[in-house]
């Protein structure tokens, strides 16, 4: 019953949302109808640790623990990002810059972006996950240029073109998981179900799921930001209405490194985990690197935190590579702090674009005494995202590191912290120049509203919390590692 | 129908599919290359009823007829109402010319055999045997993608990936559930959809459809 209710409520308000103009409550009504997704998903984290996974809809949707891991994760940024896209809603109208039928029509595909996300978590069935990740490209490409403008139509051109091919490889791949799973013996109808695949992955023919896997890697990869097919991320990331950078980069990257996850332990089960392992490190790494030698010269602080995305997405990969409870366990925790700053960064950079009215760095001064507010949201975000203490990246990258050189990757790990430390340097000679400086004394200090900075604090704090204390998730990110982990 | 012109019939569409694709590469017109693409779509059609009937599945027999409507006239109506927005229909300055194409798409089916070896052994039937056609689509329409710069040429490309995928997957499997099968109909029809509508926007506003002249957003 929950977990009808995880797809049913959003889906309404995205109906409501469409049969009525666009006014002010509307958007509210968006953004609790993801509360109560995000209590749903607590729910079900509740009951499915340590238990059986829970079956609806005929089997159809399927909830264990990660699952209900990645509904919490989608239901948290989702939360910020509708609260936020009130705002953007407002002043897109109050400049004229778009009229009410925009409002009603950017209400709609948000929604629905987020319906299909939680699809794409729930699905008891490979096929349907595909579909539903593929629909969350149609349905992110009219958000992506939602603005109209030329670098909008560009990057939303790039953004499906690339993401079709990607997707259309998964696809292939999926073909060739299900051509090896009927030659298994898996049952008829259920084929392509995880839990039959998974039963089955010990017989799976080798050599077919080899070629699978790396079509699958490369497919889902696409939409994770993985190189080589990665080109369309900065652009997309950067031109799309702030709201909806913040739920692509915060959750949409990692509901597909979710399938990439299942996948892997399907292919561990049928290949060992040598090869996996192996393929993950070499994109893993390649993402990396590319991400830290494209920061090093950046202008424009969206695209900043578009290639930092990227590079997130890279240690993540390097984590899974490793594999072991630990790791598995430390990617899950790192992709739920990801979501919290990363989200939190790009709502405030929306914030920094519409009250400055640019997105250079260079022309972005002095936030902190000009709007101390907004500019020390946004340096604590900074904190957050380059991974230093108290908050959880630095935990989940510390076991992901230690996980590496565990499983015998230590050199990977020592690349990895040199990508880190480079990062680290470039990212906070950016925030040097934007947060510092001396404010003109004829320009009062601003405020900002606290309807903007309040939930972004609150994420804040959650994602400095789950870093000291790790509670209340431990239990259930142990439980979803081992979903995936055998 | 008898086991050998079943062979027969088989191969002849199979064959025809990634000659077609080929010939997109050859042709510079691209209202000849939207024609190619639509005989490409009949003869995956073929190939999906012809197995229907061979095995006796209905539902394999209704996505053949449903392939043989969108991919070899809905989506070629489409694409070529795209073309229609812009007066001059040519590829006028692929990265790569004609002659190369087609040499670098022979290498690719000698890669693609290489590459399907495992899956042609796991199958080991006739349809198995053209899995590499199916597979030599896909790279064709990835390697037209990559050298072309049209926006028009790029939705060709994307159509040859999707082509060749399903004629893997119709060959290797006898089509996947009917459910997917229908959902990645319905995807690509809409990413067709969006992409007319994203060139008719940059046309309308900005005269732009070649690809080079997109150059706003780089690193």
């Amino acid at each position: 019953m929950w977990a009808v209710m995880v797809l049913a409520v959003p889906a309404a308000a995205g109906g409501v949302a469409a049969t009525v103009a666009w006014k002010r409550w509307v958007g509210w009504l968006c953004t609790g109808a993801v509360g109560v997704v995000l209590v749903c998903g607590v729910v079900l984290a509740a009951q499915v640790v340590n238990k059986r996974p829970i079956l609806a809809l005929g089997g159809s949707l399927r909830v264990d623990a990660l699952s209900a891991f990645m509904v919490i994760v989608i239901g948290t940024v989702g939360v910020l990002a509708t609260w936020q896209g009130v705002r953007y809603i407002d002043n897109e109208i109050a400049s004229k810059r778009s009229s009410a039928r925009h409002g009603t029509l950017y209400a709609v595909l948000v929604q629905g972006f987020i319906t299909a996300m939680l699809l794409a978590v729930l699905a008891g069935n490979v096929g349907v996950m595909w579909v539903a990740v593929e629909a969350t490209t149609v349905i992110t490409t009219f958000l992506v240029g939602h603005r109209q403008t030329r670098g909008a139509l560009e990057a939303s051109w790039k953004y499906v073109i690339i993401c079709s091919v990607g997707i259309a490889m998964a696809f292939l791949g999926t073909v060739l998981v299900y051509l090896a799973a009927q030659h298994a013996g898996a049952g008829t109808h259920a084929t392509l179900d995880w839990t039959s695949l998974m039963s089955v992955s010990h017989r799976l023919n080798p050599g077919d799921m080899r070629l699978a896997f790396a079509l699958i890697v490369l497919g889902y990869g696409t939409k994770v930001g993985l190189a080589p097919m990665h080109s369309w991320l900065p652009d997309a990331h950067s031109q799309s209405p702030a709201p909806v950078s913040a739920l692509m980069s915060g959750v949409l990257l990692t509901v597909a490194f979710y399938a990439l996850l299942r996948f892997k332990a399907i292919a561990d089960g049928a290949l060992g985990t040598a090869f996996p392992r192996a393929l993950l490190v070499a994109v893993g790494l390649l993402t990396l690197l590319v991400a830290t030698s494209l920061l090093l010269s950046q202008h424009d602080y969206k695209r900043m935190l578009a290639y930092s995305s990227m590079e997130h997405m890279g240690l993540i990969a390097l984590g899974a590579a490793a594999g072991t409870p630990l790791a598995v366990a430390a990617v899950l925790l790192h992709i739920m702090g990801h979501g919290l700053a990363k989200g939190v960064l790009f709502l405030t950079s929306g914030e920094i674009l519409h009250v400055e009215g640019t997105s250079d760095i260079a022309q972005v001064k002095a936030l902190l005494v000009r709007r101390p507010a907004l500019g020390g949201v946004f340096a604590f975000g900074l904190v957050a995202l380059l991974g230093l203490p108290p908050f959880s990246l630095f935990i989940s990258e510390l076991n992901m590191l230690r996980a590496e050189v565990q499983v015998g990757l230590g050199w990977v790990a020592l690349i990895t912290l040199g990508c880190l430390v480079v990062v680290l340097a470039a990212m906070m000679t950016y925030a040097r120049r934007m947060l510092f400086g001396a404010r003109d004394d004829a320009e009062p200090v601003h405020r900002t509203p606290a309807v903007v900075t309040a939930p972004l604090i609150g994420a804040l704090c959650a994602c400095g919390a789950l870093g000291v204390l790790a509670w209340p998730l431990d239990g259930l990110l142990r439980a979803a590692a081992m979903v995936v982990v055998r | 129908m008898s086991a050998s012109t079943y062979a027969n019939v088989l191969e002849l569409a199979a064959g025809l599919v990634i000659v077609c694709a080929v010939v997109t590469l050859w042709r510079r017109s691209l209202s000849a290359i939207v024609k190619t693409l639509a005989v490409q779509g009949i003869a995956l059609g073929v190939v999906a009823l012809t197995l229907g009937l061979h095995q006796h599945d209905d539902v394999l027999i209704t996505v053949g007829c449903l392939v043989i409507c969108s991919k070899g006239a809905l989506i070629p109506t489409l694409l070529g109402r795209v073309l229609a927005s812009e007066p001059k229909s040519r590829e006028t300055s692929p990265l790569v010319n004609v002659p190369a194409s087609l040499v670098g798409a022979g290498a690719l089916i000698f890669l693609a055999y290489g590459a399907t070896a495992p899956v042609v052994d796991l199958v080991g039937t006739t349809p198995g045997r053209l899995i590499p056609l199916g597979f030599a689509t896909l790279l064709v329409g990835f390697f037209a993608m990559v050298v072309r710069r049209k926006a028009a040429s790029q939705i060709v490309g994307l159509l040859l990936v999707d082509n060749g995928i399903a004629l893997v997957a119709f060959l290797a499997t006898a089509g996947v559930p009917l459910l997917v099968e229908l959902g990645a109909t319905l995807d690509v029809l809409l990413v067709i959809v969006v992409l007319r509508a994203l060139a008719g926007q940059l046309w309308s506003r900005f005269g732009v459809l070649d690809l080079d002249q997109l150059r706003e957003l780089h690193d």
